[in-house]
């Protein structure tokens, strides 16, 4: 089975992070940056079925240089080849661009599954994945946390609202987006990190693959949140700021 | 292209809390542009549906009826919903940001060429969508600049579905052209994960824990202090995804929506999908050692600090101030 996952490099879940001069995105000077949390356990899933059915993990990210770190973690892990679509102005591509420069360095590999996380820990829109079966004409699932490769397609468990789930089946070559959580995530070994360095990783550009921004929705600027409630921060010791809530609680809120 | 279509989504045969806060939306965004705003329902028989809808202030609301949408497909829906844009074009469609939505709008819109704007959480002058970015760390304003429909989803509890104006609108009639083999996927009937034991929802104090806490043994610590206030405790979706507690304590869009009279969150960021199944609570309480952490920006009252030191100090003033 040639598995196709797609994965993003964000900036790290505690990273400070910090407003840019020009108010159109953050100051990445200071940065760590990471594997984006779903995309890790699309990789995950991809591996385990590798690991129950044989086949290819190949990953796909699209990013500046230092993305390239991400790629060799997922190579570290067990992925046996990259494609990294090396582009410093992702920012002027909306959610369609990003996705027609995957999908056209996807199809000519002709996967059985293509896996993506359910969305970015970042820019959070949470639909790269379903333009990208749109794109290349697969069915899809979304929001899925176990995947069990049938004879002819795949039986998926996919995650609803308030607690509830569903089993789907698809037809295969099929596109999934995998919710975190459905599996314990794997360490690189020593041995994978040393192997990971011999692994193939294909560059390509944005220009190779067709792609110009021309975004159709365009972040204009970014802020500082506006709060929803005024919080009262309790200063002090531990101990001074549990008393002073205990106080506020039951004098001020009125709730103990 | 003209006027706003709100989109809506039937789910136990009734249009949900969220359906009638994207309505709003969809109201407040006609209004600032001047538009008509209409509405649309799929399914296999929205009659009823349709008649609740018809009583807002929409010009009309439209049955998208096909035997082949009794059960939510994607394949299904985005033929439908496609079919139906390309007759009425509007210039905007409205929905409310659901995991079905997420599913298949994308779809739909990259058909047109264009991108679904998810998850808005204020609309302002312009238009400007207004959205989280970075778990909320940040927000982003942006712009449609397409020559399509501008797609646009709304976060649960943005918009306030009581302030859905009342109004007389006619039903009308749309039946699209689907064929069984165009829809790919099977999806089997919904089950619950777990046999629910503990009702978050009516629980009167809350503690709520989140991956600030480190390591499952640490639990104890918020154990006690859930048992000194009387409280339920819950937790946000890692500690659940790491089986530390039960997927039933967990509390966000996943898990359960709850709204006590306290809310106490301790190590909890406050990431969006937490946020939407707590921030009705009365009186929202946040310790967390980051400061920018997005829970404070909901909290009535934080405490910014290492919570393994503020825990223990809590519980013995909460036991000081009973005794």
């Amino acid at each position: 089975m040639k598995i196709i996952v797609a994965i993003k490099q964000v900036p790290e879940r505690d990273a400070q992070v910090r407003i840019d001069a020009a108010g159109k995105w953050i100051d990445e000077a200071d940065i760590q940056f990471a594997m984006n949390e779903s995309d890790a356990f699309a990789l995950e899933e991809g591996l385990r079925l590798k690991e129950q059915h044989g086949g290819e993990v190949i990953v796909i990210t699209a990013g500046p240089e230092r993305a390239g770190q991400t790629i060799r973690e997922a190579l570290a892990k067990g992925a046996d080849r990259g494609i990294h679509i090396e582009s410093n102005d992702l920012g002027s591509f909306d959610a369609l661009g990003v996705a027609r420069l995957l999908a056209a360095a996807i199809q000519p590999e002709g996967p059985d599954l293509v896996l993506t996380g359910l969305q970015s820990d970042d820019l959070g829109l949470g639909q790269t994945g379903v333009i990208l079966a749109e794109l290349l004409g697969l069915p899809h699932a979304s929001l899925i946390l176990h995947v069990e490769a049938t004879e002819s397609g795949f039986k998926v468990k996919r995650e609803l609202e308030e607690g509830w789930f569903q089993n789907i089946e698809l037809p295969r070559p099929a596109l999934l987006t995998i919710q975190s959580g459905g599996n314990k995530l794997r360490y690189a070994t020593l041995m994978g990190i040393k192997k990971a360095k011999t692994k193939e990783v294909r560059k390509a550009t944005a220009a190779e693959l067709g792609g110009d921004a021309a975004p159709v929705v365009v972040l204009e600027g970014i802020a500082l949140p506006q709060k929803q409630r005024s919080t009262q921060i309790l200063p002090g010791s531990a101990k001074d700021a549990a008393a002073a809530l205990v106080e506020k609680l039951k004098f001020e809120a009125r709730v103990l | 292209m003209s006027g706003v279509c709100v989109v809506l989504e039937q789910k136990e045969g009734a249009i949900g809390r969220i359906g009638w806060e994207a309505l709003a939306a969809g109201q407040w965004l006609a209004t600032k542009l001047g538009l008509p705003v209409s509405a649309a329902v799929l399914g296999a028989d929205v009659g009823a549906i349709a008649a609740s809808v018809a009583s807002k202030a929409v010009s009309k609301v439209t049955r998208i009826e096909h035997p082949l949408l009794a059960q939510y497909t994607p394949d299904g829906y985005s033929l439908a919903l496609e079919q139906f844009i390309r007759q009425d074009s509007p210039g905007y469609l409205v929905f409310p940001h659901t995991y079905q939505v997420r599913d298949f709008v994308p779809a739909i819109a990259a058909r047109f060429g264009e991108v679904l704007i998810s998850d808005v959480v204020a609309i302002a002058d312009g238009p400007v969508f207004t959205r989280q970015l970075l778990q909320g760390r940040l927000q982003g304003n942006y712009l449609h600049k397409g020559s399509g429909p501008c797609f646009v989803s709304v976060q649960a509890g943005a918009f306030r579905a009581d302030t859905v104006q009342a109004g007389a609108g006619e039903v009308a009639g749309f039946a699209p052209a689907i064929e069984a083999p165009q829809i790919r996927t099977r999806p089997e009937p919904p089950f619950r994960g777990s046999e629910q034991t503990v009702d978050l929802g009516s629980a009167q104090f809350i503690v709520s824990v989140g991956r600030g806490i480190k390591e499952a043994e640490n639990l104890s610590i918020v154990q006690e202090l859930a048992k000194t206030l009387g409280a339920e405790l819950a937790a946000s979706r890692p500690i659940c995804d790491n089986g530390w507690l039960p997927m039933e304590r967990q509390v966000g869009s996943s898990g359960q929506t709850v709204a006590p009279r306290l809310y106490l969150a301790v190590g909890i960021s406050g990431a969006i999908q937490h946020l939407v199944g707590m921030k009705g609570s009365q009186c929202i309480v946040a310790i967390n050692k980051d400061s920018e952490a997005p829970i404070f920006e909901v909290a009535d009252y934080g405490i910014v600090g290492d919570l393994f030191e503020v825990v223990p100090a809590l519980i013995e003033a909460m036991k000081a101030a009973k005794a």
